[in-house]
């Protein structure tokens, strides 16, 4: 079984050099520490900046330079700033390859909710509703069961929606999968020590499980 | 052309009970403070405020939340305010949950004088509840219309007296779309300098969009995730 930083790490295995990536808060943060060094890429915040880097040296916070969860950051050598309609112009004429972010429940047919639960006071979507509705490529960072031990791989989200038809694959403390196009959670890889049946058991959704399923190298 | 005025004060002097205000800023970065503070030093009532955050309880947009001064906020999050909950748990204010993009280009079609603009963000959520639907190119797009804001308030970096702007790292957030936005649009910069000191390659806004504009002084400009790393020794 993963913990949260080792979602991390096999999420940035997704990471392709080239790629201009937006991290949401959360696990999809940690994500960041664990890019390789030998790739080139380019961390866009929906604030309106590309070239995110790491936070500052303490003393050398600067309020003007904050990412999207409002932390202070730093800027990278080759860093653009501009304002949030452009960030979302590029985000919505997909040219931010990927999309990292976290989740309540996600469908098998790729739906995800991820802003609201009733009864609750709500936040707001912030930027998440523009990001999964645009996105080609949207890798989700979640817990495979909630607190009560529930699935959040479900049939269909019972959560007020951010959006339908995107989420593209997942990476929980149990296993990789992948949304079908026709719908259903596909198995890709188990996390170390975890079983078949233990993801069977911990997925509500239609899971499809094709011969051996190899135990994920993070 | 001359558009300084002498403070905040004077700047928003004409905004009276009611009115639509856009409000620039990302949380507390690159916030109006010091027409906020004008704002509830002059005490106008019933406010809509179309602004991505609600500020903090005692920074920002939640100063004028204390004071009951907001009617309505328009915004895309507004998750750290606790006056903010009460009231709209108490149902004394109205809130307008929106996806943070389509907000900013809402701004943004105001101010390129278009009354419309399609985006996907929604389709399929609650958002899209009583919104029109157009399909192009086999996707569904939501029709969200351009804002009308009485007065847009911005906060940029160095502004001249002809109104030209230019904000810094990522406090520029919702500012430059917000100021092309407004029937009237107040700026408060942190250094007011001579026309022909700003680059023209490197204006932000230009005047044009500008009616208002002053220099504040001692800008708090508060941090909210004061976050660091420590130095390998």
């Amino acid at each position: 079984m993963l913990d949260k930083t080792g979602i991390a790490k096999r999420i940035a295995k997704e990471i392709k050099d080239g790629y201009y990536v937006n991290l949401g808060i959360g696990i999809p943060t940690l994500v960041a520490n664990y890019i390789p060094e030998n790739i080139d890429v380019v961390l866009q915040s929906e604030n309106g900046l590309l070239g995110m880097g790491p936070f500052p040296f303490e003393g050398e916070e600067d309020p003007d330079v904050i990412n999207a969860g409002k932390q202070t950051i730093t800027m990278l050598p080759g860093s653009a700033v501009f304002d949030s309609a452009m960030s979302f112009g590029m985000i919505r004429s997909k040219k931010v390859n990927l999309t990292i972010l976290g989740a309540m429940e996600v469908s098998e047919n790729g739906d995800i909710a991820n802003w609201k639960i009733p009864g609750k006071m709500v936040k707001g979507m912030g930027g998440a509703m523009d990001l999964v509705a645009s996105a080609e490529n949207i890798i989700v960072a979640m817990q495979h069961v909630n607190k009560a031990g529930e699935s959040k791989l479900l049939p269909n989200c019972t959560l007020p929606l951010t959006g339908v038809n995107c989420v593209k694959k997942i990476v929980t403390e149990l296993a990789v999968l992948d949304v079908l196009p026709d719908g259903g959670f596909r198995l890709l890889e188990r996390a170390p020590g975890v079983s078949v049946e233990e993801i069977i058991k911990a997925t509500a959704g239609k899971l499809v499980i094709d011969g051996e399923i190899p135990e994920m190298v993070v | 052309m001359n558009k300084v005025v002498s403070g905040a004060d004077e700047a928003i002097r004409d905004i009276e009970d009611g009115m639509t205000l856009m409000l620039g800023g990302f949380g507390m970065c690159g916030l109006p403070e010091k027409c906020i503070l004008a704002l509830v030093k002059k005490g106008v009532k019933d406010l809509t405020c179309i602004s991505n955050n609600a500020g903090v309880d005692d920074f920002g947009i939640g100063l004028l939340l204390h004071q009951r001064q907001v009617k309505k906020m328009i915004s895309s999050y507004v998750g750290e305010n606790a006056i903010f909950e009460q009231q709209l748990l108490s149902g004394e204010l109205e809130v307008e949950l929106i996806p943070q993009g389509t907000l900013a280009t809402r701004c943004m079609a105001a101010g390129y004088g278009m009354p419309a603009i399609f985006t996907p963000a929604g389709i399929g959520t609650e958002v899209a509840i009583g919104k029109e639907v157009r399909n192009f190119n086999g996707k569904d797009y939501l029709m969200e219309m351009a804002f009308d804001a009485d007065f847009a308030i911005v906060k940029a970096w160095k502004g001249d007296r002809m109104g030209n702007l230019v904000y810094r790292s990522t406090a520029r957030n919702f500012n430059p779309v917000m100021a092309m936005a407004g029937r009237i649009t107040i700026a408060e910069v942190e250094e007011l300098v001579e026309p022909g000191e700003l680059d023209p390659d490197n204006v932000h806004t230009p005047g044009i969009y500008v009616h208002r504009i002053f220099q504040g002084n001692d800008y708090e400009k508060r941090i909210e995730q004061r976050t660091v790393r420590k130095r390998d020794l």
